[in-house]
């Protein structure tokens, strides 16, 4: 344990000091004049939407990026952390959402991996590594033979391997995103008491989670972003979950809300029906969509929103439950091809691993779910495939969605983000798909574009289409929803008609721990 | 593509040059006629393996199926009496079978290709070497009946049109149209681009691949029945061994990536026919032939080093 080092006025200097942060990425601020002081013996959390920039800081920390602007400073000292093997030497661990362990090695293996003492002329001693990794277990509180295969842990006991790890290379700030993302409620109470104990040996931890309720217990300061932006800080004693609420919401709407209508006169063209998807088989959901009608997804990372649209369209078949398409039920455990027959469309969040075939033409995409209706008459047997009438289909699509390219043969890997979607969205359309399930249909597409695809979505609304979106940005959900469903732990937490939605609602709903007296305060 | 296909054009031109100018033999009637002759049997194995690397798969069962394929209709008929048409039949059937077998264990049960078919590899020629004792099987004298199948038609005094090249010509022909003009084309280009997005959009992904490993297997039998006719017999435990090998080579040198997604069947037929061109140019020149498949080998790794080079440089021209 180090004593705090003092400055000549006697307060002491802090661990760590950021002074105006900034960093850009192409098309986007991910961080703006952003301050934060950590102390030795701290546990300071960062909340914020998501895409408030959190992660974007913390890897600015880490060494992962290097910032555009802004000061770092370390124990006093300015510094440039240019790399994550330069943060390591200064001390500074990342422990990521997806942990870096290998789980065909032991845990003792692990903790003191490409640091294994006592090797001589490449041999390695069992031993000693079991034994060098025992006081770093004992720290942790992780109460396991070092000998232990990694992969039998489960996601509790490994995350604390994860910290035993930085530990070992003696880390005095632990940098911990979203560290409880897939653990159960004991196994993230034991994290928290690891957590005090780090803060009483003198470690400082940064510490991002959307769960309020576990920020409340560990946390001695809570930062704020929005929109890569301070949004404000909260002492101990301050910190409560509608203060932090209050501080992760009140973004400026870049939308106007669009005129609603009440669709509940019009026709039902989605209905769900005690649909378990095989992540949270334990609840189900039902749900209806009607024609005209826009209805936004609500959660956080992790809500089971995607696993919802995945299981409607049949991408990961359901457990049980029913999906039927203006009255006409789906077969049970249907697949894609059923989804596809029915009328479903499906527009993934991953674009580029999921969504586009980048290395095929923007017209091959166009028409690649639709290509047995573009056979050419004399040749339906074979196959042959009509060129004038795809060239047809991809020009009515391209109008209709605006695509900007230099025409049917770029190949949609040299198109920007925004015209990427347009093709996958207009894959659908050249089918005449009529409910659309969109999963963060504006994610990794920049400003301009993101209007653009709000546009396009109201006027297939208008046209009758019945829409389904996830998104994780409030003000996108407010500004095109006619009404929200809020998901929490795969659970429908709530539903609330866009009228009637504020961000403080969704969010309160959103973030579960004390739902009812946040939204009870609210309303 | 085309910039691929220009290349190879490039590449096959050298060699012949080069190899015209080795040897003042090279480009009679009889060495380009062989020449041709070889290409129409190899150029079958690679255009089947193009389809199945067009998927991201591979096949390593070709030489396999080949053998026993083409040792079943002479066995059939002379052993056992079968009727030629039935055995002939027979023989394409059980390739075709075997091909659809390795897209389902690659499908359904979501095996690795290369676990699958080199397992099918030792399989095959197990079974062929089984049947047949090892003993040598073939048409006695050129089985009257079949000896139509190579028979020669003559152009010039010294050159002749085989029956295996006017099949190739047939088979390209067709296999480029599948690709380029076919939904089934677009879906296996589609697929093998990005397998989650064909399934995402409804693509039938598993059938589709399937269909690729079964006219794999149907080509590859294809060209062991005319191999047999040509060559009058052969040894199971020989015959076709290595001959995936080629098949992939040439699948490679014309322009298909195993990354998969990628394939034109102009540069894979030109692709098997530089493998034959370098072969022949090897043996005519003189240097010694125990060295043939590293120079085989030196010509692949020199011809995708080179790809590869070219592909940054136009890359970073792009960009800059």
């Amino acid at each position: 344990m180090t004593a705090p080092a003092s400055s000549p006025a006697g307060a002491p200097v802090p661990l760590l000091e950021v002074r105006g942060l900034g960093k850009r990425f192409p098309g986007v601020v991910a961080l703006a004049g952003v301050d934060l002081r950590v102390d030795a013996g701290e546990v300071v959390a960062v909340i914020g939407e998501n895409g408030a920039g959190k992660s974007t800081l913390m890897k600015v920390v880490a060494g992962v990026h290097e910032p555009d602007a802004g000061e770092l400073r370390w124990c006093g000292e300015p510094v440039r952390i240019d790399s994550v093997r330069r943060a390591a030497e200064l001390g500074i661990a990342l422990i990521h959402q997806e942990l870096n362990l290998c789980d065909n090695l032991s845990v003792g293996a692990n903790v003191l991996l490409g640091r294994e003492p006592g090797r001589r002329l490449g041999w390695l001693v069992p031993r000693a590594v079991d034994a060098a990794a025992r006081p770093f277990l004992a720290r942790v509180g992780l109460d396991v033979d070092p000998r232990t295969p990694l992969g039998r842990l489960a996601m509790g006991p490994r995350q604390l391997v994860e910290i035993a790890k930085a530990l070992s290379q003696d880390a005095r700030l632990l940098i911990m995103d979203e560290p409880t993302s897939s653990l159960s409620f004991d196994e993230t109470e034991r994290l928290c008491r690891v957590i005090d104990e780090l803060r009483a040996q003198g470690c400082a931890v940064l510490y991002i989670s959307h769960r309020l309720g576990e920020v409340e217990r560990v946390a001695d300061r809570v930062i704020g972003l929005r929109d890569g932006r301070p949004s404000g800080a909260l002492e101990r004693g301050a910190i409560d979950h509608r203060a932090m609420v209050r501080l992760m919401v009140g973004r400026e709407l870049e939308v106007r809300p669009r005129a609603r209508r009440d669709s509940g006169a019009r026709p039902v063209r989605l209905a769900i029906e005690g649909l378990r998807s095989a992540t949270w088989p334990e609840h189900a959901v039902d749900l209806q969509v009607h024609a005209g009608e826009i209805v936004g997804l609500a959660g956080l990372v992790g809500a089971g929103r995607s696993e919802l649209l995945e299981a409607v369209f049949g991408a990961a078949r359901a457990l049980a439950g029913r999906v039927a398409v203006d009255g006409v039920a789906l077969p049970r455990g249907h697949g894609v091809r059923d989804a596809v027959a029915a009328g479903l469309a499906f527009v993934p969040e991953d674009r580029k691993e999921r969504g586009a075939v980048l290395r095929m033409s923007a017209l091959a995409n166009t028409t690649l779910a639709s290509l047995p209706e573009h056979r050419r008459a004399g040749g339906r047997w074979a196959g042959v495939l009509d060129g004038g009438r795809e060239r047809a289909t991809f020009g009515r699509v391209a109008a209709r969605l605006d695509l900007r390219c230099k025409g049917p043969g770029q190949p949609v890997a040299t198109l920007s983000g925004g015209n990427q979607q347009k093709v996958v969205l207009g894959r659908w359309l050249a089918r005449d798909a009529q409910v659309l399930l969109l999963d963060e249909p504006t994610r990794g597409v920049d400003i301009g574009a993101k209007d653009e695809i709000y546009k396009r979505m109201e006027e297939l609304a208008a046209q009758g289409c019945a829409i389904l979106f996830a998104s994780s940005e409030l003000a996108e959900l407010l500004a095109l929803a006619d009404r929200i469903v809020v998901m929490h732990e795969g659970a429908v937490a709530g539903e609330l008609r866009a009228e009637r939605a504020t961000e403080e609602l969704v969010m309160a709903l959103a973030t579960g721990a004390g739902t009812r007296a946040a939204v009870e305060a609210t309303t | 593509m085309n910039r691929k296909l220009i290349g190879i054009v490039t590449v096959l031109a050298v060699v012949v040059a080069a190899a015209a100018l080795q040897s003042p033999t090279f480009l009679s009637g009889p060495s380009v006629e062989s020449l041709l002759a070889r290409t129409a049997l190899y150029g079958l194995l690679s255009i089947g393996a193009a389809f199945v690397i067009v998927t991201g798969g591979i096949d390593l069962s070709i030489g396999s199926v080949l053998c026993l394929a083409g040792l079943a209709p002479p066995f059939l008929v002379l052993e056992l009496g079968w009727p030629i048409a039935a055995a002939f039949a027979a023989a394409l059937a059980l390739a075709l079978v075997l091909g659809v077998l390795h897209g389902v264990l690659v499908t359904r049960l979501d095996l690795q290709p290369f676990v699958v078919t080199l397992c099918g590899l030792l399989v095959y020629r197990g079974l062929a070497r089984g049947v047949t004792g090892d003993a040598s099987v073939g048409w006695a004298e050129r089985h009257r009946e079949v000896a139509w199948l190579v028979e020669r038609i003559p152009v010039t005094d010294a050159f002749a049109i085989t029956p295996p090249m006017l099949v190739l010509l047939v088979v390209a022909v067709a296999a480029t149209l599948v690709m380029t003009r076919t939904v089934l084309g677009r879906y296996l280009l589609a697929l093998g681009n990005n397998r989650e997005a064909a399934r995402l959009s409804g693509i039938p992904t598993e059938r589709t691949v399937v269909v690729a490993y079964a006219i794999s297997g149907a080509l590859a039998g294809l060209a062991g029945v005319l191999f047999v006719v040509d060559s009058v017999g052969g040894k199971a435990a020989s015959l076709g061994n290595f001959y995936e090998l080629y098949a992939i080579a040439g699948a490679v040198l014309g322009g298909c990536s195993l990354r998969g997604g990628e394939a034109s069947i102009p540069g894979v037929v030109l692709g098997a026919g530089l493998m034959q061109v370098v072969l022949s140019a090897v043996r005519q020149t003189g240097i010694d032939t125990e060295i043939e498949f590293a120079i085989v080998g030196g010509v692949i790794l020199v011809w995708v080093v080179a790809e590869e080079l070219l592909r940054r440089a136009w890359r970073r021209r792009a960009r800059g």
